[in-house]
C-alpha cells in the first residue's frame, strides 16, 4: 500500500468519476475496524485532498445535528457535493454493501465462537483502541478551531460543556444539542455581524 | 437462519418501527438503540438481551460504519428478511433528509445565519467526538491495561501515520493474549 499521506497544506482536488468515489468510500470503509471516522478523515482530508480539515468539520458538524449515522450521512454529502445524487449513491454504496456481507456472514459465524476468550480479549482490545482513535480524529481535527470567528476560549468552553453533558452526565444528545446548539450559534450569529 | 420467523405483518412493523427510529436518530442509530432494545427485546421477545448486546459489539468489530449493527439485530430476528428491513428502514428517511438539507445549506452557504451554524455548532461536534471516544472506552475504564492501549493508541495516531486498520489490528493481539 502506498501509505504516504500527502501534506494538509497542499492544494486540494476532486474526484473525477462516481467509481472513484464508491472505490474510496469502499476502501476506508474496508479499513474502519471499531467505527470509521478516524480512517475517513485520514484518507479524505490528508491521502486523497477532496476536503480541507475545515471543510470536513464543517460537514461534520451539519450532520452531526441531523438524525442518521453521522459517518454515512457525512459520506453522502461528499458524494452530492461532487457528483450530485448519483455521486451520493456511489458513496453510500461504497460505504455500505461490502461491510454489509461481511457483518452479516460474521453474524452467521458469530454463535460458535461467542464463547472463545481469544474472541471476547481481542474484542476487548479493539474496542480499547477505537476508542483512542476516535479521541485523536477530534485532536487533529480541533486544529480548525484557530480559524473559527467565535475564538479559540470560547470554542474550548464549548467543547468541553458538550463533553461534561454528555459523557460525563450523559444528558440525552437531543437535549443536549437544541439547548447549547441554538446558545453556541446565536453567538457566532453575533460575532459574524459585519 | 433459513426460513423467516416473523409474520407478513410482524415484519411490515419491524420496518415501520425503524423507519421511525431513523428520524429519531440524531447522534447516530446507536442514540436509538435503547428503544430498539426495548421494542426487540423486552416487548417483543423476538431477541435475548445478549444477542442485543453481541450484534452491537460484532458489528463494531467489523470494518465498516457502526450502524451495520442494525442489520446485525434484523439478521438475529428475522434472517435475510429481517436484516433488508430493518437497515432499509433506518436508512431511507434519515439519508433522505440529509440530501435535502445538504443541498439547500450549500446553496445558502455564504448567508450569516447558515456560518453561524457551522461555526457555532463545530465545537459542539468536536466535544461530541471526545465524548463518543469516552463512551466507547467505557469497558476500559476499569483495567488500566486497555486504558494504556488507549493512550497508545491516541498517541501512534497523533505521531505517526500508520493506518488506523493497523493499530486496531495490535489492539486485537493485544487483547487476544489477555492483555487488555
Amino acid at each position: 500500500m502506498a501509505d504516504v499521506p500527502t501534506d494538509p497544506d497542499q492544494p486540494l482536488r476532486r474526484p473525477a468519476s462516481c467509481t472513484e468515489v464508491f472505490k474510496v468510500f469502499n476502501r476506508l470503509a474496508m479499513q474502519g475496524f471499531g467505527g470509521v471516522l478516524p480512517v475517513a478523515q485520514r484518507e479524505l482530508v490528508e491521502r486523497e485532498r477532496w476536503l480541507s480539515r475545515e471543510d470536513f468539520v464543517e460537514m461534520l458538524a451539519v450532520s452531526q445535528v441531523l438524525p442518521g449515522p453521522n459517518i454515512v450521512n457525512l459520506s453522502m454529502m461528499i458524494g452530492d457535493k461532487f457528483l450530485g445524487a448519483r455521486g451520493a449513491l456511489a458513496a453510500l454504496g461504497g460505504m455500505l454493501l461490502a461491510p454489509l456481507v461481511i457483518v452479516l456472514v460474521l453474524a452467521a459465524l458469530y454463535a460458535e465462537f461467542a464463547h472463545h476468550p481469544l474472541v471476547g480479549g481481542a474484542l476487548r482490545g479493539m474496542g480499547a483502541v477505537a476508542a483512542g482513535l476516535v479521541i485523536a480524529t477530534a485532536v487533529k481535527l480541533s486544529r480548525s478551531l484557530r480559524h473559527n470567528p467565535l475564538g479559540v476560549p470560547l470554542c474550548v468552553g464549548l467543547g468541553a460543556a458538550t463533553f461534561v453533558l454528555v459523557a460525563i452526565l450523559r444528558v440525552p444528545l437531543v437535549g443536549v444539542i437544541f439547548t447549547l446548539g441554538p446558545l453556541a450559534v446565536f453567538m457566532a450569529w453575533w460575532k459574524l455581524r459585519s | 437462519m433459513t426460513q423467516c420467523p416473523l409474520t407478513g405483518a410482524e415484519l411490515m412493523d419491524l420496518f415501520a418501527h425503524f423507519l421511525v427510529l431513523s428520524l429519531l436518530s440524531v447522534g447516530g442509530a446507536i442514540a436509538t438503540a435503547p428503544d430498539m432494545h426495548r421494542y426487540v427485546v423486552t416487548d417483543r421477545h423476538w431477541i435475548t438481551d445478549e444477542q442485543f448486546t453481541a450484534s452491537v459489539a460484532l458489528a463494531q468489530a467489523a470494518p465498516g460504519p457502526n450502524v451495520l449493527f442494525v442489520a446485525v439485530i434484523g439478521y438475529n430476528v428475522a434472517g435475510l428478511a429481517g436484516a433488508a428491513v430493518t437497515m432499509i428502514g433506518i436508512m431511507l428517511p434519515c439519508s433522505a433528509l440529509a440530501m435535502w438539507v445538504t443541498r439547500w445549506g450549500r446553496q445558502h452557504r455564504e448567508t450569516r445565519s447558515v456560518r453561524a451554524f457551522t461555526t457555532g455548532m463545530t465545537p459542539l461536534t468536536l466535544g461530541l467526538l471526545v465524548s463518543t471516544g469516552w463512551v466507547l472506552a467505557d469497558p476500559a475504564h476499569h483495567s488500566w491495561r486497555a486504558l494504556l492501549l488507549l493512550v497508545f493508541a491516541v498517541l501512534a495516531s497523533l505521531k505517526t501515520q500508520l493506518s488506523p486498520m493497523w493499530l486496531v489490528g495490535v489492539g486485537a493481539v493485544v487483547g487476544a493474549f489477555g492483555w487488555a
